[in-house]
This record gives C-alpha cells, structure tokens and sequence, in this order.
C-alpha cells in the first residue's frame, strides 16, 4: 500500500528521530511512503489562533496538492493531524467557508475538492496493516518491558477519529501484542503543556511532572508517545524537573514508531535512538539486541 | 468590570468589543452553541491548567453574558489555555470551548488587549511571520525571535538545550524554504482579503441564535 507522507515542520529538525522511525517502520512493513512535494507549514494551532480564515487556506494549500496523488495524506505530528483532519472537515461540511478558500487557492491556481484522507500512522498501522500482521513480523520481543502509552491531546480530541478520546487503546493493544507489559497508566490523554513550555513554563513544568511521576510511579521503563511536541516537553527537561521537584524524573521518552521499529528488527542509529535528549537506558538499548 | 449606566444597555466599548467577538464566534463551525451553557463547570474540572487561570473556563461564559468581554480579554485565561480540548470534548453542551477561546484570542488580538508582559501573543506573532518568510516554521529561528521580544535573559537558561539539540542534529541554523513561497504568498494575501473585508461581514446568526444581544446606547 501507498501514502502520500505530510511530515510537518518539527520532524524535519527538532524530532528527527520520530521522521527517521517512521520512515523505517513502513519501509520495514513494506509500505510505500512518499513525501507531498513542497508541502508547508499545516498552520498548527498556534496560526489556527491569529487568524482562522487564512490558517484554512494555508493548511488547504496541502492538501490541494495532496489530492491529485490519489492517497492517503499520513501525518504523525498530532498537531499537523489535527489541522488537517479539522481543515478537511470542515470544507466538507461547509460550503461557504470552501468557496472562500477555494478562492484563496485559486491565486496559486490550485483548488480542494475534498476528496484527501488525513490518517495518523498509527491509524494506518494498526488498522491498516494490522496488529495482527505486525506481530507476525516482529523479530524481537519486547518481553519484560513495561511501558506507560501516552496519547496526549490531539490525536484524541477532539475530533474522535479512529479510537476513544478518554480511554484509547490502540497503541496499547499493539505493543501487549509485541509482548510488552502495559503498566496503568490513567493519565495517557493528559495535556504535557504544548507551546505553554515555551511561554508560561512553570504551568507546563507541573503537567510534565505529573506525566512522568506517574509513569515511573507505576513501573514504566519508558513512556512512548505519538507527537513531537509530547516527546520534546517530556525529555528536554528532565534534570530541571529532578532538581526543581526533588524526585527522579529521568524516563525514556519514545515515539512509538521507534519501540515498534525495535521490534521489527531496526537498529538503534536507524530509529534515532541516538539522538535523544534524555538517557535511554540499556534495558530499553538491550532490545536492540534480544532475538526473539 | 464594564460600568452600567442604563440598566439592559451595554457602553459603547463593550457593544464594540461584543460586535467583534460575535463577528468570530460566526466564523467558528457550531460556534453559536454558547448559548446552550448550563453552566455545570464541567469545562472548567476538565482543564488541566484551569488552576492557572484567573477566570475559569466556565466564568469567561459567565462573564460574557454578563457583559463584561473586556475583563474577560484582559484575564491571563485565554492565553494560558493549552490546546487540549478535555472542555470541548466533555461538554456536554458541545460547546467548542477551546475553539471559543481561540475567537476570543483573534479579538484581543485585533483590538490590541493583553496582559502585561504576557509572552504568549509574542509567539504567536513570530510563528505567522516565520510560516509568511519560509512557508514552514523555522523551530530555532522562531524561538531566538520569541525571547528576543519576550525575554532575552531567558535565552541565556535555553542555550545549554540549544547546543545538546545541535549536537544530536536536531537543530538547524538555516530555515527550509518552500519552492512555493510566492504562490503561498498569494494564498495568504487573498485569504486575508477575504477575511477582512471593506465592509463588516453581516452578522449571520450570532447576535439573534446567542441570545444575547448588544443593545445600542
């Protein structure tokens, strides 16, 4: 099967690791992921928040170049997801607000009409190849690991698009398959802060914290994740939060392409295991190399 | 708090402030929800940051019908919300509060109200000129940007993070330009045009399906 990959901003730098794990992952799985040609900014919530006409016809602009391919646009930062999957609903639904930004397209001479699927790849993964079919393909066992799934906002909320927003289960259902222990973990769709890490950071700090004391506090070798903005909330500043709470708050912190890629097989320089911020501990560098 | 003089008639300010605010509350897909608020405070325990807040998701409703939007776009409240949307998912109203929020951060916007140093509107602004620039948001760029106006001794605490990130490759010097900048360009100006136009956009079915009307003095 093929996808048209719509990246977004942060993973081309600051969460390479998710871009380079992702790729791997439906290299691996056999699936053709081909990345939209000169794609921009989704609009993220922040655009989203200055001015919502405009931020519509930005985020449109991708798909517009997105819907002559005929596929599936995958994005797997939950803030480009959500823009996309929002922008595509509602020109759908509203006629006017797609003339409006039809007519904004039209400068470029590009037009929607409404016909592009916006999937998260662990929609696709899941759903499309299957749970099933993965296990089938894994090479490691993730035996032994204990993991904390954390879904985080957006994926979720509010639009409801492939699992549950208050209890989803589908990364959980997929790494129990590959043998991990699921540890309770009751706060998976609690906000990490977003962009407030960047300006109200002491708000942003305590949901961190929260995050990860109630991780570790239940046994989680890791945490996996499915956003940029989670993962980066989450690693960047675990010796801050050591010493401002007095606890130890040092976790991996994973996307969830990486555990999957590990199971199937990838190295740890393949998956960007390499390139994190935080201390990834040997139990998890271990499984690079337990054969199952 | 917006003083009454009449009773049932609101001050010019605040019927302009209004005018604005129900202008995007139509632009908000299902916006015009607000009015079925029952005031449960289901929003407001949902909220992760409500803590944080100095007006309570479920007050900046109160308050709205009380008149009183000028408090309401000078409260920490609509800059401290974090995106997640817990409010608008449990409402059981289905009152898109988090989109709510975010009309209400266009108006403060538009009509220049902020806290005092609050940084969150000097991000905001960084990232729209980044995406205008480059078509895509330059992450480095638009943090440097954002303490330089917001807080420049608070980059000094950010650069030991910086040099680990660009060590591991995870931060670049140079933004990624698009090839369609110009035509992106285009787009955003003709949007813009369409957003704002000459005249005001007739007020389709705020005013009368909120139920909450700006009486003119």
């Amino acid at each position: 099967m093929d996808y048209t990959y719509y990246p977004g901003c942060s993973l081309t730098r600051t969460a390479s690791p998710y871009d380079l794990s992702t790729r791997a992952v439906f290299r691996a799985l056999g699936l053709g992921l081909h990345e939209l040609e000169d794609w921009n900014c989704c609009g993220a919530t922040m655009y989203m928040s200055v001015q919502e006409t405009v931020s519509f016809a930005i985020s449109a602009r991708n798909l517009a170049l997105a819907e002559p391919l005929e596929r599936d646009v995958v994005a797997p930062c939950s803030a480009c997801y959500l823009v996309l999957l929002k922008t595509n609903r509602f020109l759908r639904e509203i006629p006017e607000l797609a003339a409006k930004v039809n007519d904004a397209l039209s400068a470029a001479g590009l037009n929607y009409a409404g016909n592009v699927r916006v999937r998260h790849p662990l929609d696709v993964l899941c759903n499309d190849v299957g749970i099933k079919a993965i296990a089938q393909r894994a090479t490691r066992s993730l035996a032994g690991l204990k993991i904390a799934e954390y879904y985080g906002c957006q994926i979720v909320r509010p639009e409801r698009a492939f699992d549950d927003v208050e209890v989803p289960m589908t990364m959980d259902t997929l790494f129990a398959a590959l043998d991990a222990e699921n540890v309770y973990f009751p706060m998976k769709t609690r906000c990490c802060g977003g962009m407030l890490m960047t300006t109200v950071g002491d708000v942003a700090k305590k949901l961190c914290r929260d995050l990860l004391e109630c991780a570790k506090a239940n046994g989680a070798d890791c945490l996996v994740t499915t956003c940029p903005l989670c993962q980066m909330n989450l690693a960047a500043y675990q010796d801050a939060l050591t010493r401002q709470y007095g606890v130890d708050l040092h976790l991996p912190i994973l996307w969830f392409t990486q555990l999957l890629g590990l199971a199937l097989g990838l190295d740890v320089k393949t998956l960007g295991l390499d390139r994190h911020l935080e201390p990834i501990t040997d139990k998890v560098l271990s499984l690079a190399g337990a054969v199952r | 708090m917006a003083e009454m003089e009449t009773p049932g008639v609101l001050p010019a300010r605040e019927s302009e402030l209004r005018k604005a605010f129900l202008e995007q509350v139509d632009i908000v897909p299902g916006g015009e929800r607000l009015r079925r608020c029952i005031q449960c405070g289901t929003c407001t325990g949902s909220c992760p940051v409500s803590y944080a807040m100095d007006l309570s998701p479920r007050e900046v409703i109160a308050r709205f019908r009380a008149g009183d939007l000028e408090g309401i776009l000078r409260s920490r409240t609509i800059w401290v919300c974090a995106s997640c949307y817990s409010c608008t998912a449990r409402c059981p109203q289905e009152i898109k509060v988090t989109d709510l929020l975010y009309a209400l951060k266009r108006v403060a916007m538009e009509k220049r109200i902020r806290p005092r140093r609050f940084p969150v509107y000097a991000l905001s602004q960084a990232f729209v000129r980044s995406v205008k620039l480059f078509g895509r948001n330059f992450e480095a760029g638009l943090i440097v940007e954002f303490f330089l106006r917001a807080n420049p001794l608070g980059m000094l605490k950010m650069a030991p993070l910086g040099w680990k990130m660009m060590r591991r490759g995870r931060m670049g010097f140079f933004p990624e330009r698009i090839r369609g900048r110009r035509d992106l360009a285009k787009i955003i100006k003709r949007a813009e045009e369409i957003e704002r136009p000459q005249e005001a956009v007739p007020r389709r079915k705020a005013t009368t399906e909120v139920g909450y009307e700006a009486i003119q003095p």
